[in-house]
């Protein structure tokens, strides 16, 4: 589709050239085993490391508890599974929010039908948690809080920070926080005393490549291995280590890094802008993203109209938009989260997702605006 | 920028008369060879203590991580200057305290007026200072006798310097201030711990590795340079000599009756190593011997092993437990390298059961029948010498567009 704007950044991002050159680059130098004891292998164990080091610093720990992955789901699949199993002396409580990815809420399902004790924490109508309902609910025996930084569906802010200190002052729990939306676009790192203890990470929603993530920790901590076999990546993960897409990812994470606060700035502005415009509609739109919520991701509902029917009609005139989120879209319910943040039944069918990224220009911006005029002008008659 | 210079305070080197000019030329030596990628620095030395001037944020911020790592160094600090005017100077202490805003403290101010035509006393400076800094801060709270932070204030000549951190420096004395030894490095956790700690004594170090290639990995002698390379951080290159071993190793396996080759082979190491040390002119050589630790350390087999020279053999590790050394060597950051499991020439033809207690004239004897000293010779002479620190730029590069 030649002149598509695309925006539907949160699903995944189109990699820069500089990470595909990077990838590129070491499949046709280093492709060897890093495991490997010849002098191929050494270089391509080198580069790995420079690629974890890499990592490391910007999370702020060790290169020995940055872990490479296939993803945000193996990430948090691995991060859950792997302390929930190790902590059963403490006990097997696990606290949660109801707006998790699934990749999260799904592994603790599984770990409720083996025996753990779950509670989940609600939001409020701008997808935040309560402190004081955390408060209520961290026990002595909690082992595991896994809380979602950013929101993907409507960009909501989770109070990571006081989150942690809470946490740490109740119980041992150890504090995972599902930092794929928010990587690369707010600060979240292991810096300071207070903070997560271990974090996920996607290498794709930070214009990296599909396939890669990391999971890292802000120090070692009693956790189990979930991949056996050759004991690569600290005997943590079996598996040749893919050097690649570790490359890629670290690069990717670096540019995103360098260039957060320009483009905070950017996103920040278009997001009002568009804001302005959908309050403009009055009672026919609902916007589910708070102004503080992240600046990338706006979501709004267009009252008693189906999703779907604005996508296409905006898909139609060049502009790509999601539904509110890429796992959930090609399902007919309504999401988890929608139903989490209580809206009113008229704004649950129709929930757009709009989220930027690196690629996008003022211009399309301006395009978007002027196509969401006209979208809602034709649907006019369908608005109740 | 308010900082003007950091503030070193000697380690030792105070307490000594002679040669501490001496001394203290080698220390500035080591900081400007440490600091060499930040260009020329202004170090301006003092009796008991040494200036380096400041010129921008990020020059200060590489010399305070750098700093600690330098032996010879007792503490430092930064230092801000303003002129000396009381009103100027109570804005600078606002400044510099605001520093440790963060949490709870208890402070002082310490005042030293080396002018004394300024018209205050250093009384009624440390009153009119202290007065001006406490209310604006809720974190901060008197106490006289050890308090968290000390705000010393000096009233000198040209101007006055204020300061409030001291950061602990690495101690001992600096490298090259009592002479040049050879350290040999075999790659485990031990030797690079013996360096370190005799560096710290002030010791130039050289080291040498015995490489037995095929049988040890090329792996092997990477690990032994990251090793030598990590030991440069502490304030002086090293060069590295490495020894062709196999031949000498072979040797000794075909002519040498198993039980003892592990004494032998210490002893041949030792023959190569002496020649070396002459050559580069050192005075000993230094080992990570523990007393003990496995069948070449025990007394009867250093004696064995230590007949073939009269060169002093240093062994600042032999009464350390293992778990003390392991605690140094990841202080100064080898133990992870070291751990890496790579054979070295020493496990390679370890026999299964080597005796504990070889018997000087009986290894004498086995070793009589070969002509090692020719093959020791060629060792020597075939030895390749890397020089470190190892300029990194050709790595760094190759890597540094992929990342």
């Amino acid at each position: 589709m030649v002149n598509t704007i695309y925006l539907d950044n949160s699903a995944t991002t189109k990699p820069l050239n500089e990470v595909m050159q990077a990838f590129m680059v070491v499949n046709e130098q280093y492709y060897a085993n890093p495991a490997s004891i010849h002098a191929m292998g050494v270089e391509s164990n080198d580069l790995l490391m420079r690629a974890r080091e890499q990592v490391a610093d910007i999370l702020q720990t060790e290169a020995r508890n940055v872990l490479f992955t296939s993803g945000g789901t193996e990430s948090n699949n691995a991060a859950i599974f792997g302390i929930a199993r190790s902590n059963t002396h403490i006990g097997k409580h696990i606290l949660t929010t109801e707006i998790e990815h699934p990749s999260v809420l799904e592994t603790i399902k599984q770990l409720e039908k083996e025996g753990y004790d779950i509670d989940y924490l609600s939001v409020d109508q701008n997808g935040v948690i309560s402190l004081d309902d955390l408060r209520t609910k961290i026990r002595k025996e909690t082992i595991l809080v896994s809380m979602m930084h950013v929101n993907n569906e409507m960009g909501a802010i989770q109070p990571i920070d006081e989150a942690a200190k809470m946490i740490h002052e109740m119980s041992r729990a150890v504090l995972h926080v599902d930092a794929v939306q928010s990587f690369g676009k707010l600060a979240i790192s292991f810096k300071g005393e207070d903070g997560p203890d271990c974090i996920s990470i996607s290498g794709h929603k930070i214009h990296g490549l599909k396939g890669s993530g990391v999971l890292a920790f802000r120090k070692a901590i009693r956790w189990q291995p979930y991949a056996l076999g050759g004991g690569q990546e600290f005997g943590l993960r079996s598996g040749t280590v893919a050097v690649p897409q570790a490359v890629a990812l670290a690069k990717a994470a670096r540019l995103a890094i360098e260039t957060a606060n320009e483009r905070a700035m950017k996103y920040r502005q278009w997001q009002d802008e568009i804001r302005a415009q959908l309050e403009g509609y009055g009672e026919s739109v609902h916007i589910l993203s708070t102004p503080q919520g992240a600046a990338h991701i706006l979501s709004f509902s267009v009252r008693d109209l189906k999703g779907e029917v604005i996508i296409n009609a905006m898909q139609k005139r060049g502009i790509i938009v999601s539904t509110s989120s890429a796992c959930s879209s090609k399902q007919t319910k309504t999401s988890h989260v929608v139903e989490a943040l209580h809206l009113d039944e008229h704004y649950k069918k129709g929930v757009i997702r709009i989220s930027f990224g690196a690629h996008n220009t003022a211009e399309d911006i301006e395009k978007f605006k002027q196509v969401l005029a006209e979208v809602m002008l034709e649907l006019k008659g369908e608005i109740k | 920028m308010i900082w003007k210079e950091i503030l070193i305070r000697y380690g030792e080197l105070s307490t000594k008369g002679r040669n501490k000019m001496d001394f203290i030329r080698r220390l500035r030596e080591n900081i400007r060879h440490a600091f060499a990628d930040l260009g020329h620095l202004h170090i301006r030395t003092e009796r008991d203590r040494m200036f380096i001037a400041i010129e921008n944020e990020a020059q200060m911020q590489t010399l305070i991580t750098g700093l600690p790592k330098i032996f010879g160094i007792q503490s430092f600090s930064p230092v801000a200057a303003c002129e000396k005017e009381i009103e100027t100077m109570k804005k600078l202490a606002i400044t510099i305290m605001e520093t440790f805003n963060d949490e709870q403290r208890t402070f002082k101010v310490e005042v030293k007026r080396t002018d004394k035509t300024f018209p205050l006393e250093s009384h009624a400076i440390q009153r009119e200072i202290g007065g001006y800094v406490l209310p604006q801060f809720k974190n901060l709270s008197v106490k006289v006798k050890q308090p968290d932070i000390e705000l010393r204030v000096e009233v000198r000549h040209d101007a006055t310097y204020m300061m409030a951190q001291v950061i602990a420096g690495a101690g001992g004395m600096p490298v090259g201030s009592n002479g040049k030894s050879l350290l040999m490095l075999s790659g485990g956790i031990d030797s690079p711990v013996a360096g370190y700690l005799m560096m710290k004594r002030g010791v130039r170090l050289e080291a040498i590795h015995f490489f037995s290639p095929p049988y040890t990995s090329q792996n092997s002698l990477e690990k032994v340079k990251v090793l030598a390379n990590e030991l440069t951080k502490f304030g002086a290159s090293i060069r590295l000599h490495v020894i062709p071993f196999t031949e000498i190793q072979v040797l000794i396996k075909e002519k040498v009756p198993s039980n003892v080759s592990m004494t032998t082979t210490r002893r041949m190491m030792l023959k190569v190593a002496d020649q070396v040390r002459e050559e580069i002119g050192a005075l000993a050589i230094v080992t990570g011997e523990s007393l003990g630790q496995v069948a070449s350390q025990t007394l009867e087999s250093l004696t064995a092993i230590n007949a073939v020279t009269n060169t002093p053999i240093l062994r600042p590790l032999i009464s350390a437990d293992k778990l003390e050394i392991i605690d140094i060597a990841e202080k100064i950051g080898t133990y992870e390298t070291s751990i890496q499991p790579f054979e070295d020439c020493c496990t390679i033809f370890t026999p299964a059961s080597p005796k504990t207690k070889p018997k000087l004239e009986k290894v004498e004897h086995y070793e009589s029948f070969s002509d090692f000293d020719e093959l020791i010779e060629r060792a020597v002479k075939n030895r390749e010498v890397y020089i470190f620190p190892k300029k990194e730029e050709q790595q760094q590069d190759k890597f540094a567009d992929l990342l």
